[in-house]
């Protein structure tokens, strides 16, 4: 079992840019300038590095190994799917490392939403159409009837989730507020002014019922984490945090999600990660009342609310209530969640910034540190399958 | 005026799905459904997810479907939707296809007009390569 065999012992980031902010850089040198940070932070050196562990389409071995004077590479492997894998390569950094095929794990990942070479996820659909990639979905069937961005997608599931629960927008807006929060202690976050109810209700229609504010940032940067194995962590520069607990996956036919719509009713009006949560906390051996701060993937504001349901920490259809009145809050809130400003408002890099705010709670380095925080739960995006998750402690 | 723009309302078949376009082109909507076990299954796929049998063929439906859920686009994610907007995407389910969430828009409907389960009648509009498109009025 993977429970405690390994830690994470070095993250780094570049700085982050709004879109396209990060102009002529390359993704490779934000690579390897968050590796270089990540090792610094872990006071290991890159040439302890003899692994990779990418998500959402990974990188090429060969560039990153060679430029990074990589002596052996032992390990490459990456995620399928979207965001939902930014746990998941987590979780195969400590199965390598739990397995011997490498010591040094490295995940990293750059994203570049603007600028040469950037791409916009927001508009992923919104192209002169073309068949279909013959490995994925038909998109056939969704762009001709102009079901072209995540956005619009999700916008479908938080209406289900509005009728059948009686979900509303207020409560979406409870979670861009306590986020925005969150973010305005952080100076790194790239938008730090807090904002009201009226600013959010106010804020522009994208696709109904979700504004402008319900959605991501589209920005620039780049994360690494370093993991290795607890054993060595111990002896290594920072406090060492380890992954009490790492799983992948979700119900097969949670399938392509936001462009397929399929999913039986009870798991659409869900956020796909119930059969995840399940896994993680036996594995973990911890319950939901055991999680001190969750850094739950928020792509859009519906979604945090699935998950706090799917995760246990209320009842299906009750996630609205329990985010209402600062519920999020780091300070006075029902649970912590997203204490660094999240991909709403810190920065949206696809999902390792969130383990690198599981990280520093751990350490007690949040700018919005939770007092004695010991036990963190981090998830990834809810769109397509696979979706995975980590319990990460002291 | 087409419901989307020409460059969006393009289909290309495949060989999973040739045989559902090509009987939009002949106005009836048809979904494969199992012969060994009767699920229904959209979008095509060359195996039953109920009970993995390879067996199937393809039912046509009476076209009178619900509302499931749905989203009002205002914003344009592409320069040539500008003039569209507000338009809907919305998800159509079928009494004679259960299982099956067919991904469309509800072309003569208001924004304000949507409303969960609301019934739907299957339309036909004409995409920009001729392929028959299957979409929806109120009922």
């Amino acid at each position: 079992m993977l429970k405690d065999k390994a830690a994470i012992v070095g993250v780094g980031t570049t700085e982050f840019h709004r879109r396209g902010g990060s102009g002529e850089e390359s993704h490779l040198s934000m690579m390897v300038r968050a590796t270089k940070a990540a090792c610094e932070d872990a006071g290991l050196s890159i040439t302890d590095i003899d692994g990779f562990s990418y998500y959402q389409a990974g990188f090429d071995s060969g560039v990153l190994a060679s430029t990074l004077g990589i002596p052996e590479l032992r390990y490459s492997v990456t995620m399928t799917g979207g965001g939902g894998g930014s746990q998941g390569s987590l979780v195969n950094a400590a199965m390598a490392v739990a397995t011997g095929q490498a010591d040094v794990v490295l995940c990293v990942k750059a994203l570049k939403s603007g600028g040469p070479g950037g791409r916009r996820i927001g508009q992923m659909g919104a192209v002169a159409r073309q068949p279909s990639d013959p490995t994925s979905y038909d998109n056939s069937f969704t762009a001709p009837f102009g079901l072209m961005s995540p956005g619009q997608g999700f916008a479908m599931m938080a209406r289900h989730h509005m009728h059948k629960y009686g979900t509303t927008p207020e409560q979406f807006g409870a979670v861009a507020i306590s986020t925005r929060n969150h973010a305005s202690r952080n100076p790194a976050a790239l938008y730090r002014q807090p904002i009201t109810m009226d600013d959010y209700l106010n804020s522009r229609m994208i696709a109904d019922p979700l504004r402008v504010l319900d959605f991501c940032l589209e920005t620039d940067g780049a994360t690494a984490l370093i993991v290795t194995s607890t054993e060595r962590a111990r002896d290594l520069r920072q406090k060492p945090v380890i992954i009490g607990a790492g799983v992948m996956g979700g119900a097969g036919r949670w399938g392509n999600g936001i462009f397929w719509h399929q999913m039986p009713e009870e798991y659409y009006s869900s956020s796909g990660h119930r059969p995840v949560a399940k896994r993680l906390y036996a594995m973990a051996g911890v319950g939901p009342s055991d999680i001190d701060v969750a850094e739950m993937y928020d792509h859009f504001t519906p979604q945090v609310i699935a998950q706090l349901e799917d995760y246990g920490f209320c009842e299906p259809g009750e996630g609205g209530a329990f985010v209402e009145d600062g519920g999020l809050n780091f300070d006075t809130g029902r649970l912590p969640v997203n204490t660094h400003g999240g991909n709403l408002s810190e920065v949206y890099l696809l999902g390792l910034t969130h383990t690198i705010e599981g990280v520093r709670q751990i350490r007690g380095t949040s700018t919005s540190q939770v007092p004695d925080a010991e036990v963190c739960l981090v998830t990834s995006g809810p769109g397509i399958l696979p979706t995975s998750a980590l319990i990460l402690h002291s | 005026m087409s419901y989307l723009p020409d460059e969006f309302e393009v289909v290309f078949p495949t060989a999973a799905s040739q045989a559902f376009w090509d009987a939009c082109n002949d106005q009836r909507l048809a979904f494969q459904q199992c012969t060994a076990c009767r699920t229904f299954r959209h979008p095509p796929g060359p195996l039953c997810h109920a009970c993995q049998s390879d067996d199937y063929a393809w039912t046509e439906v009476s076209g009178d479907g619900t509302l499931f859920s749905w989203t009002v686009v205002t914003h344009p994610v592409h320069p040539s939707l500008a003039e569209r907007v507000p338009f809907n995407v919305a998800l159509v389910e079928f009494a004679d296809a259960p299982g099956v969430r067919l991904i469309s828009n509800v072309v003569d409907a208001a924004p304000e007009e949507l409303t969960a389960g609301m019934p739907l009648r299957l339309h036909w509009d004409k995409g920009s390569n001729g392929q028959l498109l299957p979409r929806f009025v109120k009922a």
